[in-house]
This record gives structure tokens, sequence and C-alpha cells, in this order.
């Protein structure tokens, strides 16, 4: 038979070289070792979506060592029916993935009424500050015939609950702690069928409503709940839970499940101190709608009924919505011109967020990990209380290198399972739900000031060597004229001159004298960004004091603005024009509505500015570079030249 | 599957599971072999196998488990 597919930690992100890493942490661990340095390590590599081994590799490698560090200390004792001993592995490393370190009590199983009876017990001298009650299913639903009456199913479920309650109450007056209670994992092959539940004591349908009785109960008791069942059914009980383990040596909850298992436990704990998330970070294009609003205009977003992605972006919003509900702070960290992106909110009939749903909305042209630094100032939140969502790898990358605290998960490439993603990866678990947290958003809404920007803390240079970006270059050509016509036609920001032309017109440019009609396409190690940028230069008709060529188009995606693609797009051109004898370079600007963030483009580039004609628009200027002494500008991307298609 | 590669394979997950990389495996390895394999470490080194080489044991098997050999033949028997 073939093994079940696994439930994974699929949100996590792969660190490079994990294996050679934690032979590292071994031998740092085992030797004389900075004990912060280690923890650090340790943390990280926690934070990989780990398997059933490589958890049980870490929990190995970390669990003599960790006890003296002073971070924050759960002591965690299993009250189980049945074997756990599997399991502990993959709740220290959760732990460890928010930054808390377990130490784990786990009695015989089965011997846990004495020891929570028993003063002189370990349990007792464990002296427990939070306890997990484990009851496996054929225990919970032990000792009921499949055939009794239901009265006397109703009456057996009754003693359970009440049962479980009172050694909640001992466990209660003992400790005083967090209680957990896992529900039963409904793993009994039903005998009847779809209608099982005629059969009042079959133990499928006993398991059924068992789950719902200690639910009403736990609610009551201010006990915490580990639904497994939920889990079990998403990713079906096959995998969850393995009939050869339990035969074999009684652990109820499979080796595939364990470190899906082990999160859900250390997300409870944390739920319970206070750690989880607090605030969702919401990128804006492409991310809680289709399109780029800067270029396609609000009217040209894909959003709302008509279209499967459309109705994918609002889920995204309705889901955002709903936490915001429920007192999870909404923000927006966009790159994007401010005006612009709210008239989005305010314009687009099918948004379902609205402005004031954002309790801080950033806007603007500078790297994420100092507005995300921002938006944590403004809403005086910390930088680990935050969940950043966004569909670019290389915004999550920046964010993660910069700002490893701030969770940053992989999100899946089709919008329909971003609701779903959050929601596994558990970040804002929550183990009450008050009045106040109804109200939060608002009130965190009505507090935070615009965010204020800092100046740059981040260190841009050293992330843009480590994308390895690679801008490829070559003249205009048949195979991406339709690619390029619609760069001309569509780009409305990086856009110095909003020239548009049609396709007979670019066509006229390829292999045309006297012109330079440059086409750029962007790689990096996430994969290649496509046509990026479009450069027009051509030779100023005789009258130039030297050969000049003026710049009548340059455009760039603003997908990838920030990475320096500027510098290496006029290093080719300059070698272009130079190679056509020009001595000279005229860059036109013509200011639009749309193109403000390009107005200090030539000026950056280090052109000399002046005054357009007389004839031109009001608001526009030239610069003018000369190429005689030019130098290339420094850049942290390679550049070469396409093979011809 | 070679013989060697399973053997490669599982100096990893000895070496994980017991948190050691000077163990020699040989096929008459067995518990008595190595310090701290008990049961519980047994299991270990069975779901790390049936992960890393996406197989499935039977009970059938686990109970016939007496050495290092017997995993190997297991293995072979099972993996592509």
């Amino acid at each position: 038979m073939k093994p079940q597919a696994t439930p994974s930690l699929y949100w996590l992100t792969e660190p490079p070289a994990w294996r050679d890493r934690l032979r590292t942490l071994r031998a740092l661990m085992a030797g004389e070792h900075d004990p912060d340095m280690a923890w650090r390590e340790a943390v990280a590599l926690a934070k990989a979506p780990l398997d059933f081994m490589r958890t049980l590799a870490l929990g190995q490698a970390v669990q003599p060592h960790l006890g003296a560090h002073a971070a924050d200390t759960v002591r965690l004792a299993i009250l189980s029916t049945s074997t756990t001993g599997r399991l502990a592995a993959a709740i220290r490393v959760a732990c460890l993935r928010r930054g808390l370190v377990c130490t784990l009590y786990e009695p015989d199983y089965g011997q846990w009424l004495q020891e929570l009876n028993d003063r002189g017990s370990g349990l007792h001298r464990f002296s427990p500050t939070a306890i997990l009650f484990a009851t496996d299913a054929r225990t919970a639903a032990g000792g009921l015939a499949p055939t009794a009456h239901v009265d006397e199913v109703g009456a057996a479920r009754k003693a359970f609950v009440a049962r479980i309650a009172g050694a909640w109450r001992m466990a209660r007056d003992a400790f005083g702690c967090q209680l957990i209670q896992q529900t039963c994992l409904p793993l009994f092959t039903g005998v009847v069928g779809e209608n099982e539940h005629l059969l009042a004591g079959s133990p499928a349908n006993v398991i059924m409503q068992l789950n719902a009785d200690v639910r009403v109960a736990a609610s009551a008791a201010g006990v915490d709940i580990l639904g497994v069942d939920v889990h079990a059914a998403q990713d079906g009980v096959a995998v969850w839970h393995d009939p050869a383990l339990w035969f074999g040596a009684k652990q109820e909850i499979s080796a595939a499940a364990a470190p899906l298992y082990g999160d859900l436990v250390a997300r409870v704990v944390a739920a319970r101190r206070g750690l989880s998330a607090k605030c969702l970070v919401l990128d804006l294009d492409n991310t809680i709608w289709g399109g780029v609003v800067g270029d396609d205009g609000v009217a040209g977003l894909v959003l709302g009924q008509g279209s499967a992605s459309g109705e994918a972006y609002l889920a995204v919003q309705a889901y955002a919505k709903a936490l915001a509900a429920r007192g999870v702070v909404l923000a927006v960290c966009s790159k994007n011109d401010e005006a612009v992106a709210r008239s989005a909110f305010t314009h687009h009939p099918d948004m379902v967020l609205r402005l004031d749903d954002i309790a801080a909305f950033v806007a603007n042209w500078q790297d994420k990990a100092t507005n995300i630094r921002a938006i944590a100032k403004a809403l005086n939140l910390g930088l680990d209380s935050l969940v950043f969502v966004d569909d670019n790898p290389a915004e999550r990358e920046l964010v993660r290198r910069e700002l490893p605290m701030v969770s940053t998960p992989e999100l899946p490439d089709d919008p329909a399972l971003i609701p779903r993603c959050l929601a596994d990866a558990g970040y804002f678990e929550t183990v009450t739900v008050t009045a106040e947290d109804r109200n939060r958003s608002s009130m965190y809404g009505a507090n935070a000031a615009r965010a204020d920007l800092e100046a740059h803390a981040t260190d841009l240079e050293a992330y843009l060597a480590d994308l390895q970006m690679q801008l490829q270059w070559a003249p205009f050509d048949r195979i991406n004229l339709p690619r390029i016509v619609q760069l001309i036609n569509k780009t409305n920001q990086f856009n110095l001159t909003t020239r548009r032309m049609s396709e007979a017109e670019v066509a006229g440019l390829i292999e045309a004298p006297d012109v330079v009609a440059l086409q750029f396409r962007l790689k990096d190690r996430f994969g290649d960004n496509g046509i990026v940028a479009v450069v027009i230069a051509r030779a100023i008709a005789q009258g130039a004091a030297v050969p000049s060529y003026q710049i009548d188009t340059w455009l760039m995606s603003c997908r990838v603005l920030g990475r320096g693609v500027e510098a290496a797009t006029l290093n080719v051109l300059a070698a272009q024009a130079l190679a056509r004898g020009a001595r000279r370079l005229v860059g036109v600007y013509r200011r639009t509505e749309r193109n403000g963030i390009v107005a200090d483009h030539y000026a950056k580039l280090g052109f000399e500015l002046g005054d357009l004609p007389a004839s031109a628009e009001d608001g526009g200027f030239i610069g003018v570079l000369e190429l005689t002494d030019f130098v290339p500008r420094p850049t942290p991307i390679a550049t070469d030249q396409a093979a011809k298609p | 599957m070679t013989k060697n590669e399973i053997y490669a394979a599982l100096a990893d997950i000895f070496e994980d599971v017991f948190g050691r990389s000077d163990l020699t495996l040989k096929p008459s390895t067995s518990a008595k072999d190595i310090a701290g394999w008990d049961s519980i470490r047994q299991i270990d080194i069975i779901l790390s196998v049936e992960q890393r080489f996406q197989i499935k044991l039977t009970t059938r098997d686990l109970d016939r488990l007496t050495c290092v050999g017997d995993l190997v033949r297991v293995i072979s028997r099972l993996a592509r």
C-alpha cells in the first residue's frame, strides 16, 4: 500500500543547508558554546518546514542543552491514556519555533489520575505551567456495546465528561495552570455506514458526540481545546492515525502528523501566553486584488464576481475582514502611490475591505522592511506579532532577511488558497474571544497615527546582491513585440514620457537605423520576471552640437522597483549609444498625473537637468548626460545580451 | 535501490536518532550493540525509515526485526 500524503508545515520556508547547520548546531551545543548563538540557530532551524525525521533530529540535538537558556520556559505535562513519547520532539521543536523552551513531563500512560491524586508524585514535583490531557479514542469510547440503548449511551457520555471535568478541577486546584484538552480522533470504522448515528453505541458515533460534549464542558471550565479531530477531518484520518503504530507501540497520533501535532500544541500554549500574532499586514497588488492598480487603474483590477480569480481575491478580503472582526488588526504595506492605492478602496465597487478596516495604511516606494518597522511602531506592536502577506517572493525574502521575527508565510500561487494557508499556519491562534477583541481593530485604527517612516535601517545592498539578478537585454524583436507594445501602452507610473505607440509603430523600430530600441528581461534566484523595462532612444537630427541620442521612452514595471534596474539599464543604453557614435544622451521627462515617482529619475542617474524647449508641456524637463567620460554606474545586477530568438 | 544506498540512508537516520555520527552499521548490528537502543528508539528508527524510503512496514514486518540486516531486507523488498 502506498503511504498517504503527509500533512506538512507548508507555510514555513526552507533555509539553505539545513542538515549541515544541524551538524554545526550539535557541535556547538556539545562544546563550549555561546548560548545565545546556539539558541538563535536552533530557533532558525526550527522555522523550516520540518518532517518527522528532521523534527526528531532537531529535537534530539537541542534537548539536553536548552534548559539553561533564559528564554521563556514552558513546563508542559502530558497526561495521556496512550503513548506520547514520540511526540515530545515535535512539541519541543514547535515551541522553539515560537521562541519558547519546553520542558516536558510524561508519566507512564494510564498513570495520570494517580499522578494527579498523589501530592508526592512526579507530576507534583514537576510543577507544570501547562497540562495537556490527551485522551485516546479507544479509551473514550470503551465499555459501550454498539447495540447499547440510546439512554445508556447518553449516561455514559455524561459520566465520561464528568470524569475529565473532575480531573481538570484537580489540576486547576493543584497547579492553577493552563489546561488543554485534546479531542478524540474519529478513527473508528463505521459498522452502519452513512447513517451511523442510527446505532447510538457505535464507537464512531460516540466519538463524534463526545467531541461536541467535551467542547461545551471545556468552554464552561475555561479549558483550552486541541482539536485534532478537525485536523484529521481536513487531512484524512488515515494520515493522522496509523493502525500499525497503534498496535505496535500504542501511539495514537501517526508519525507523519507529529510535526503538525506539535505545532498545534505549541500554538495553543503560546496563545495562552499572549504570543500569537496580532496584526495582518497585507500587500495590495496581486495579493488582495488581481492586477497593478497604478498601471491598470481601479477599473482594471481583477476583483469580484465574473471571474474565478476575481472571486478568489474577494475571498482573501473576506477572510481578512473576518479576522479583523474578531480582533486581528489589519495593515497595508504596498509599493504604490498612496492616493492611487487608497482610491481602489474608496472607488472599487467590489472591495470588501474598507479604509476604516485598515489600522495602518502605508503605500510608498520605500523598501517593505522599513515600512513594516514603521507599521509596528505606529500601532505600538512588537514586530514578532506581525504577519506579512505578499504574493512577491522577492519582497518576502527581503522581509524575512531583515525582519526574521515577522512571520512571512510562503504563499500559494493561487489566491484561492491564501485563506486556507493563513488558517493552517495558525498565526492568530486565540484561546479567548471577548467583546473587547471584537472592537480591538477599530481601537488600533483610532490610535494609530499615520505611519511615520524612519530612515533606512535595512541592509538593502546585501539583499540585492543576494538576489543574484541578471538583466538580459535585446533589441526589439518580433517574438516579444506584443509584450513590448503592452508595456508601452499600459505603464503609467514608471514611465518618463508616457508616449503610447501602435503595434505597427513599434514594429517599425525593429532594426531601424539611428534608433536604439531595447527590451530588458530581469531574472533573479526566484525566477524570471519577464520583460520589465523598455527604452527607445533616437539620434537627434542635424543641428546638435555633438552627436546625441534623445531618450523618447523609458519605462519599467513597478514590480521590480527598488532593485537597481535603472542603473543597469542606463549602462546598457549608454554602451549602445556610444557604439553608434553618440557622445551625449538627452533624457526627457514629461509630467503626467501618474508618473511622479520618476520625477527625479534622471537626476539620480547623474544627468544635468535643464528646461524643455518652450513648445513642450508644463512641468517637464530634460536631462543631459555626456558619454565621453561616462563611467558605468555601480549596480548589483549582471547584464548580458540575450541570444537572438 | 542498492544495499550501499540503503546503508548510507540508515547511517543518517541512526545519526539523527542517537545524535551520534560515529556509529558503524553492519548486518548483525542490533539493540545490544548501541547504547540507548530501546523500544522507543526502535520506533523512531522505523518511523524514520518509513518516511525516508516512502514505505509502510506491516505489523508482521515489525515483529520480525531483530537486527540492521533484517531492516535492510525489508527496505529492499518494499522500496523501489
